[in-house]
């Protein structure tokens, strides 16, 4: 039975972090040494945590999929990164940043964690640009902002439309000087397949290597995983095609409880799916949202020409255009959140305006921007994003507009942690989008880095040091143990198994599968019924696919395919508990939008009485149902609102 | 579309590899060129053959992973763009694609089209980076950096590492990767304080890890996915012989 105590540190929200950083346990520089820490992951969170404490003087071994830690998913972030530094005098300050967070994630996410964010974001600036990080000037050569979803200020830093890669190239260079001085170890294609524990905390990793199938065992102190989210549960999402919560789950399955499942973000500016063999989607940044309008013929007769291909978007006049967004949120626009656009633009493809050939696009349209600001400010601000856009659908958005489509995006939920970023396994913290902490139901845009960075920056540094304070004893683990014996024996085992299976189907034929039904009954709208279908189609495909999954190759040797088998046997468990988790939680919020919870103008309807809690869901055994914890959300420092974006 | 594929396949690193060729049929032009992959892969393990192993993740041309040699290009025929951001409207239906791996000393082949690349990380290592710790930085704005030197940084830091410039250079040399970060820093009032003992210790780890030296044909900058210019390697050049030059007066 899982205890479930967030310790938040007493006091004014304002002076929590800097009590906890006082009354903290500490570790001698010398002890520090004989002190192993594993993260896993080499994106924002995981880097920066790396390089910090590398720095401090423990001992980290850096584990990821990739040749280099420079490929983690981080690296393609394109629109920015918010901090409250306040530079453009608009009324921004660590308050409002908190504020629009919580009020962002529709009141869901634990009021300390997020001011503590908040708190540290104009840390993180500086720090990046110390570490030389080219972000956006103004002529005067102090730092630019733009706008981005959720917020009447300007907060957002970036850098081009690449944000993501240069800061992620930031962290990426702290790790490489640590790695240089030997504070670090490297251990690149490696996939972490199971967790270690030894007397009931977190010891160890077992690894595969991706290049020869070695199977390896790795022990530490503490273990951190930082290894990003779960959205590829449904096959089509905008994330690197690597991405997977596999690590999440097979902590999940040792006892580290999972939080909010069901909160996935659904990301409204994306490139609608144009074939079967598509395999992903691309993510048209939100902050073409600052000057691109979106819209949709308001005659259902147009779009229908529009469909069929007979008539342009650029032939319909001004008058005969609907730009819902600010038809309906006027305070907001085109900025409201990520969950309210996507949902007013399959409300209206729903209705049978939407554009392009299936009928599921929307218009984003830049003529207005182009006019009042030139062609090359527009390509000044935009290019690379408009350049990327042209070589994928082959049409140039200068002159006729973008067509967009809500995507999968991002995953709110993830591993359960208190304030320490501590799992409910002891000694396994969890980091960025790994894990649930901050952004409740709907992560507003350009947070997420801010949270990887602060989380290996500036808080893991400081708590897993405290966790480790009394661990200056404990002398370095043997893999020899039996522990390691046991967990390295169900990896073989599980990689034989999936290899013999030797049926018909291949593993994206499943992961397709899965994908729609997720898509279908746990995407942009859910319901009872649909969410009950979906966990009874679940179970057949995950029967079918140990039964007929067919794993060319061998177990050594590179063999993609089975690491693919791997991850999409984790997403066939992982795709039912995100359907329960949304079957339980009898409320519409944030990213969470059932159909019976609505208000009569459409939008989400929260049930504060009885949901204003974290559903954590705990493992009971294969087979078993999971059993449902809540934690309790209370707001003292804000004050609970029905989210309004008028 | 129809297409004929001849594919580099190589078992693993001591094995010698061979071109095979492959039929792909009703490719939609509208399909990327690692769709036309995948859509040969599931073919290839119906029919109870191997699959081609080749790098990719974001396919959004910025993580650098993809690095295919496509018809004697890196990346393929259409410039300024990865091949994972190439669609097959690139490509006439009928013709013969050949695709092979990077070929480079200091990138040993891995399994068919992939290549170890771990030599680019040993270089930023010996000194691609700017030396401070978490936690000590002053305030973002207290120095001020024209836009110009910012925009010049950025268009440095745009390099994916995916090493394309090594694959298209006769001499494998990593000349324009490596000028890319020292010329990032160089122009950072942040970086310019290490600029010139980073360029000597790249460019020696560079020599080390096995690649070749510059000749000044510009190839690299030619086939470069993110137009890297080659004028950074004169930036670079600058740093090293200043380096050199405070070398020799200290002797
Ligand atoms: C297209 C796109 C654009 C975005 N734009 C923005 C933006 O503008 N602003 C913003 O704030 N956020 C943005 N986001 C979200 C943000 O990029 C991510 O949430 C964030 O980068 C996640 O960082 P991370 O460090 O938690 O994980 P990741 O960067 O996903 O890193 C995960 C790491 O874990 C490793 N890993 C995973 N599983 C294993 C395993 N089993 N074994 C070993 N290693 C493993 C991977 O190799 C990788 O190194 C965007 C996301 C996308 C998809
Ligand atoms: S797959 Fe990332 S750049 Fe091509």
């Amino acid at each position: 039975m899982i205890k479930l105590d967030s310790k938040v540190p007493e006091g004014p929200i304002a002076d929590k972090w800097n009590n906890y950083k006082s009354s903290q346990d500490l570790v001698n520089p010398a002890n520090k040494r004989k002190l192993d820490i594993i993260i896993v992951g080499t994106g924002l969170a995981g880097a920066a945590a790396a390089a910090s404490l590398g720095e401090m003087g423990f001992k980290v071994k850096i584990f990821g999929i990739h040749d280099s830690p420079r490929r983690a998913h981080s690296i393609a972030a394109q629109g920015g990164i918010n901090a409250a530094k306040n530079y453009p005098n608009d009324g921004d300050s660590i308050y409002r940043l908190f504020y629009d967070t919580v009020k962002g994630g529709d009141y869901r996410a634990r009021e300390g964690n997020v001011y503590r964010l908040a708190e540290v974001s104009n840390n993180i600036i500086d720090q990046c640009v110390a570490r030389g990080v080219p972000f956006a000037r103004d002529y005067g050569g102090l730092l630019a902002n733009r706008s981005f979803g959720g917020a009447l200020v300007s907060r957002t830093f970036y850098a081009r439309g690449q944000t993501g890669q240069q800061l992620l190239l930031g962290a990426y260079g702290a790790l490489m000087k640590e790695i240089s001085r030997g504070s670090v170890e490297m251990y690149p294609r490696r996939e972490m397949l199971d967790l270690v524990m030894i007397d009931g905390r977190a010891r160890g990793i077992i690894t595969r290597h991706l290049n020869t199938g070695e199977i390896e065992r790795h022990s530490a102190h503490a273990v951190v995983m930082a290894t990003g989210g779960y959205g590829n549960v449904f096959f089509l999402s905008t994330y690197a095609m690597n991405s997977n919560g596999s690590s999440a789950w097979q902590c999940y399955k040792k006892g580290a409880a999972f939080a909010n499942p069901c909160f996935t973000q659904i990301h409204p500016t994306c490139i609608p799916v144009h074939g079967d063999y598509q395999s992903k989607l691309t993510l048209m940044s939100e902050s073409l949202r600052n000057d691109g309008r979106i819209w949709v013929p308001k005659k259902k007769e147009d779009a229908q020409k529009i469909q069929k291909g007979e008539l342009r978007p650029t032939e319909i006049p001004e008058e005969d255009r609907d730009y819902y967004l600010e038809r309906r949120y006027p305070a907001f626009g085109n900025l409201v959140p990520r969950d309210v656009a996507s949902r007013a633009a399959k409300e209206r493809c729903d209705a049978g305006y939407g554009v392009g050939s299936t009928g599921l696009a929307v218009y984003l349209d830049f003529e207005e921007a182009i006019q009042r600001l030139g062609k090359n400010t527009i390509e000044a601000r935009y290019g690379n994003l408009f350049q990327m856009y042209e070589k994928i659908v082959d049409d140039n958005p200068y002159e006729t507009p973008m067509m967009i489509y809500p995507a999968v995006h991002y995953t709110m939920g993830g591993t359960w942690v208190d304030y320490e970023l501590q799992t409910t396994i002891p000694g396994l913290f969890s980091a960025g989008e790994a894990n649930f902490s901050d952004h409740g139901a709907n992560r507003l845009g350009a947070s997420a880095l801010m949270q990887g960075l602060s989380d290996g920056y500036f808080v893991l540094p400081y708590t897993i040091q405290n966790y480790l304070a009394d661990q200056i004893n404990v002398p370095r683990f043997k893999t020899d143990l039996p522990e390691f014996e046991k967990s390295e024996k169900e990896v073989r085992e599980r990689i034989n198994t999936l290899l013999n299976i030797k049926g018909n189907k291949t593993v994206d034929t499943f992961h397709k599968e899965l994908g729609k039904i997720m898509w279908e009954y746990v995407g942009m709208e859910r319901n009872a019924e649909g969410l009950k279908k979906a966990i009874e189609e679940i179970k057949t495909i995950r029967e079918d696919f140990w039964k007929d999954v067919k794993i060319p190759g061998e177990p050594f040797n590179v063999n993609p395919e089975l690491e693919k088998a791997l991850r999409v046997s984790d997403y066939l468990e992982m795709g039912e508990l995100m359907a329960l988790d949304a079957l339980e939680r009898k409320e519409s919020c944030g990213g969470h939008f059932r159909e019976e919870y609505q208000t009569d103008e459409g939008e989400a309807l929260r049930n504060d009485e009885d949901f204003t809690f974290v559903s954590v869901w705990e493992f009971k055994g294969k087979d078993k149902k999971p059993e449902l914890h809540k934690e309790p959300l209370s707001f003292e420092f804000i004050e609970v609102k029905q989210r309004s974006y008028k | 579309m129809n297409l004929t594929l001849k594919i580099w396949r190589q078992e693993n690193p001591q094995a010698k590899g061979r071109f095979e060729k492959y039929d792909v049929k009703d490719i939609s032009s509208d399909a990327s060129f690692l769709e036309m992959l995948d859509i040969l892969n599931e073919q290839l393990i119906h029919e109870g053959g191997d699959p081609v192993a080749f790098d990719h993740d974001c396919r959004e041309g910025i993580c650098g992973a993809c690095s295919l040699y496509i018809n004697g290009r890196p990346h393929g025929p259409d410039t300024g763009i990865t091949v994972c951001q190439m669609h097959m409207r690139n490509f006439r239906d009928g013709s013969t694609i050949t695709i092979e791996p990077w070929r480079a000393k200091a990138f040993p082949v891995i399994k068919d089209l992939m290549v170890d690349r771990f030599a680019f990380d040993k270089i930023i290592q010996a000194g691609g980076y700017i030396s401070v710790n978490a936690g000590s930085a002053p305030d973002a704005n207290v120095i001020p950096i024209p836009k110009e030197n910012a925009e010049t940084a950025m268009d440095a830091a745009a390099c994916i590492g995916c090493g394309a410039c090594v694959a298209a250079c006769k001499n494998a040399s990593a000349m324009l990767f490596v000028s890319a970060r020292v010329s990032q820093f160089a122009v950072l009032p942040q970086g310019k304080i290490e600029a010139a003992k980073r360029a000597k210790s790249m460019v020696a780890a560079m020599d080390e890890m096995g690649f070749g030296n510059c000749t000044n044909t510009y190839a690299c900058e030619a086939e470069c996915p993110k137009n890297i210019s080659v004028s950074h390697i004169a930036r670079m050049n600058r740093e090293f012989f200043i380096a050199k030059v405070t070398d020799s007066a200290k002797k």
